[in-house]
């Protein structure tokens, strides 16, 4: 290899907990050669982010310490006083965060924010800046670049704003770039043109990318090497290929064996559990196959026909309607007992707002729901009370779906005391044995939820579902804030509780992967509508849609040996606003096999 | 079946955490306690709230009871010996009132004046935010117009109209009082009732069906108390100021039962002739027990800033 571009070693870095340093990373080495990008990958709390801080020398020496060598063009960065740093960040070395939403300042214009560091760095003039400016923001393929220098980041999405920070970051041409989790915030088809771009920009530019990322997906379709993290420590460096071929280190296979990669599940016709891991030893034990759980037999336990859910856009001091955000827009699909249905789709194509309709989180416009036969748009305050008892809903932010001021144990009991299916004492009791059924313990009933970490308290959420013993849980992105491993757990929870109590899913999903692991049918959600719903293996092994190919075409695939060519395009993902007037079109479905319905265009 | 029992949470055994199963109000006061300038905040207001009291056992004389003042005594420095041979400490006032059990029944007027108005205006002004703020629609805009309203107007000017229709009495001065400041209670809890509202847990239980009843004040309350215990703080310094604002205008008390601001007020025609006791240590009493509280305010809105939590 030719002489390293970037070369850290021995890297340890402690932060201050009250008086004492708390040690986040240790004895971190790798080099990064020209050209060359490598994956830092980990899960939440393994220090890939705070590795990236410390070579920008972007914590504050208060707070953080770092010692070891950062090696970068033949200086040592750590031995450079910090009034150094702003002239090699953004000069030699380029960054991008994660979210594009605040990394930008949204009271400048998106001109000004590149000019100023072109006038600033390299020292060109306004008009020299401003043209250079439109040079990358075409560089960058944002459409239109002269115009939309004068605009704000709000008129733009967040793939677009994440662009223009590449633009940014690429301003004085760095040799390196240091790339954190840039696309986790994006949809997958916008996560698959930032990332085709990133890799063709470095073939224009012959830059090395420091690429961090908790995604075994992108590392796969990105990297050339890839340094695995855990809990501070590096675990596994290795050749991409070599690494996702034959993993050595029992977390790596861990993590590999956790990921759902998209197209495993051709030919199985059930849902299926991840295999289980030691964590020690690295063994893998495959867990047995899922029972056939759904219930053709009886009545569906779901039963939605044309939900339209809109929001009215008012403006003025009439509050006159001037638009509607078409959520939901003339939605129908059943779910039986036992069965898993998956919603997917991107952002903003309206699959949590039908969620919401269904138990009426939200109220829908038109359209009729049945809930174990019971019609609930029409139903009154206390009927609504008694279809909600069957209807649960599991939340994506474990974080934020517990109450911080409540102990776990009233909140898993107070639904039971509510309504009235057991006393005080009954429900404490029946908590306990939830608990204990979503793999925690009854001794952590007193405790709040901070005290739990978030696979946990997701665990919680889903005792606290389960309190009501409903036939039905709406699944609303339950699994997307977790880290794989942890991901990987609940599922084989969901499965498992499924087994033993017959819970119908709706599961609203945008992971792909993991939709094809846990579901028995799909619906594939787009600006308001199903484009397409069928069996899983219907929609996945022959999808019909033209958007349904799209997403699965975009998913990155945790395999560097099938990396594909792609197309880049420049698609955004559309809006579903439309003017108040607007009329619905008619839609049409056609059967293009048994129960697989794709709407015609 | 007997595969799933052994799915126990594995993270669990990575993310070991002692178990600490503290409430949140501990944690606070905890917190509270290592902050220094809060600690002499909490001594300083607990100093006086006992001084208050037991007022009438520690006072060298009961300050109200005209019998026991003495006009020969009026105006004497501190440290003076009266005619019955007792010391007066910090001095007498134009009545012949000992300060020092002036001061201390004071104290029992102001703090108890400061402290029911703050009360009751809070319990009224978070109703009122939390109903505005859970409702919405057109109630949410009726109610914060009336807040808007009664913002508009400086606190000073609602009271003085307020006791110039009631007259004269501790029961009116509590009751001015609670009309100038429940706004500001409504205010702050409609703010973060708007927040906590959209918050999943909420939602969570609502699609659990428990009772509106429930997930206001069950769910939804205790999670804006932090905001509303800094303001409540600072709203009990603000009324206590008030109150001796309105004395001293002679519009609030009695001139039998003289608050602080009273006391100040009479001693301030004798404070040019050299006699400033009877001004002063009232004065800085009030000025002592406002300051303390508002360290302890200012420890709080730290101690209980989101952005400080995690």
């Amino acid at each position: 290899m030719a002489a390293p571009i970037l070369s850290v070693s021995g890297l340890d870095v402690s932060f201050r907990a009250g008086d004492a340093w708390r040690n986040v990373v240790r004895d971190v080495a790798f080099e990064v050669g020209p050209r060359e990008t490598l994956a830092i990958v980990g899960e939440s709390g393994s220090g890939k982010s705070v590795t990236a801080m410390s070579i920008m020398r972007l914590l504050s020496p208060a707070n953080a310490r770092v010692t070891g060598r950062i090696d970068f063009e033949g200086r040592n960065l750590l031995d450079l006083p910090l009034a150094e740093m702003p002239s090699i960040r953004g000069n030699s070395i380029g960054m991008i965060f994660q979210e594009p939403m605040t990394s930008l300042n949204p009271v400048l214009r998106i001109g000004k924010q590149i000019t100023e560091v072109l006038e600033q760095h390299r020292g060109m003039t306004r008009s020299q800046a401003r043209a250079e400016a439109v040079r990358l923001l075409e560089k960058v393929r944002i459409p239109s670049a002269r115009s939309r220098l004068n605009e704000y980041p709000m008129n733009f999405s967040g793939g677009m704003r994440q662009r223009v920070v590449i633009a940014i970051a690429l301003a004085c041409s760095p040799k390196l770039l240091i790339a954190d989790e840039p696309t986790t915030a994006l949809d997958v088809t916008i996560q698959a043109q930032i990332l085709e771009l990133i890799k063709t920009l470095q073939e224009d530019e012959g830059m090395s990318v420091v690429f961090i990322t908790h995604d075994m997906g992108v590392v796969a379709e990105i990297s050339d090497r890839t340094l695995v993290m855990y809990r501070g420590d590096v675990v596994e460096t290795a050749t991409t290929p070599d690494l996702f071929a034959t993993p050595e280190h029992p977390y790596t296979r861990a993590l590999l064996s956790a990921v759902p990669q998209l197209g495993a599940m051709a030919g199985t016709e059930y849902p299926l559990r991840f295999p289980e891991v030691d964590m020690t030893s690295g063994e893998i034990a495959e867990t047995g196959p899922t029972a056939r759980t759904v219930d053709d037999a009886s009545a569906p336990i779901l039963d939605v026909d044309k939900l339209v859910t809109r929001f009215a856009l008012k403006k003025g001091l009439l509050r006159r309607t001037v638009g509607r955000i078409h959520a939901v827009e003339g939605v129908s699909l059943t779910l039986r007992r036992g069965e898993t249905l998956s919603l997917v789709g991107e952002s903003g194509c309206g699959k949590s707002t039908t969620g919401r309709s269904i138990i009426r989180l939200t109220d829908p416009v038109s359209g009729a729901v049945r809930i174990d036969g019971k019609d609930v748009l029409g139903a009154g305050k206390a009927e609504i009370a008694a279809i909600r008892r069957k209807a649960q809903m599991v939340f994506q932010d474990p974080f934020d779906s517990l109450n911080p001021r409540i102990r776990i144990g009233s909140a898993i009991a107070e639904p039971m005391v509510t309504h009235g299916i057991a006393h005080p004492l009954q429900a404490r009791k029946r908590a306990g044995e939830l608990l204990e059924r979503v793999g925690l313990s009854a001794a952590m009933l007193d405790r709040f939820p901070h005290e739990f970490s978030g696979g946990q308290r997701q665990r919680v959420c889903i005792a606290r579902a389960l309190a009501l013993e409903p036939k039905l849980i709406i699944a609303d992105e339950a699994v997307s804030a977790l880290d794989v491993s942890v991901k990987a757990q609940i599922i084989n929870l969901m499965l498992d509780l499924q087994e033993q109590y017959g819970l119908g899913y709706l599961f609203i999903s945008h992971d792909m992967a993991v939709v094809e692991r846990i579901s028995h049918r799909v619906a594939v959600m787009y600006l308001g509508e199903i484009v397409e719903i069928g069996s899983r293996r219907a929609v996945f092994e022959d999808p019909q849609h033209e958007y349904t190919k799209r997403l699965m075409a975009a998913v990155p695939i945790a395999d560097p040996s099938r990396r594909r060519a792609r197309q880049p395009s420049n698609d955004e993902i559309k809006s579903p606003w439309r003017p108040a007037d607007y009329v619905p079109p008619q839609r049409h479905y056609r059967e293009a096999g048994h129960g697989h319905w794709v709407l015609d265009n | 079946m007997s595969r799933t029992s052994t799915n126990s949470a594995p993270e669990d055994k990575l993310a070991d955490r002692p178990p600490s199963p503290q409430s949140p109000a501990r944690r606070l006061i905890a917190a509270l306690l290592r902050d220094r300038l809060a600690l002499i905040g909490i001594v300083v207001v607990s100093a006086f709230v006992l001084a208050a009291a037991l007022a009438p056992a520690i006072a060298p004389q009961n300050p109200y009871d005209l019998s026991q003042l003495d006009i020969l005594d009026a105006r004497l420095a501190p440290g003076s010996r009266s005619g019955g041979g007792s010391i007066y400490l910090l001095g007498t006032d134009g009545q012949g009132r000992d300060l020092l059990s002036a001061i201390l029944f004071g104290l029992r007027t102001s703090i108890l004046v400061g402290v029911s108005s703050a009360a009751i205006a809070l319990v009224i002004g978070t109703s009122v935010g939390l109903v505005s703020a859970y409702a919405g629609g057109w109630v949410d805009s009726f109610l914060m117009r009336v807040v808007d309203i009664q913002l508009s107007f400086p606190a000073i000017l609602i009271a003085l109209i307020f006791l110039a229709i009631l007259g004269q009495g501790i029961d009116k001065i509590i009751l001015a009082l609670i009309v100038t400041q429940w706004a500001y209670y409504a205010r702050t809890t409609r703010g973060s009732a708007l927040v906590e509202r959209k918050r999943a847990y909420v939602d969570a239980a609502r699609s659990m069906a428990l009772p509106d009843r429930a997930i206001l004040f069950r769910h939804i309350l205790p999670n804006c108390l932090p905001p509303l215990i800094v303001v409540a703080t600072m709203r009990v310094a603000y009324a206590i100021m008030l109150e001796a604002t309105l004395s001293f205008l002679g519009i609030g008390l009695p001139v039998t039962e003289p608050s602080l601001g009273l006391l100040i007020s009479n001693g301030f025609e004798f404070l040019l002739s050299g006699e400033y006791w009877i001004s002063v240590f009232p004065g800085l009493a009030l000025l002592l027990l406002i300051v303390a509280i508002n360290l302890i305010g200012d420890a709080l809105r730290d101690i209980l800033n989101p952005r400080r939590e995690g």
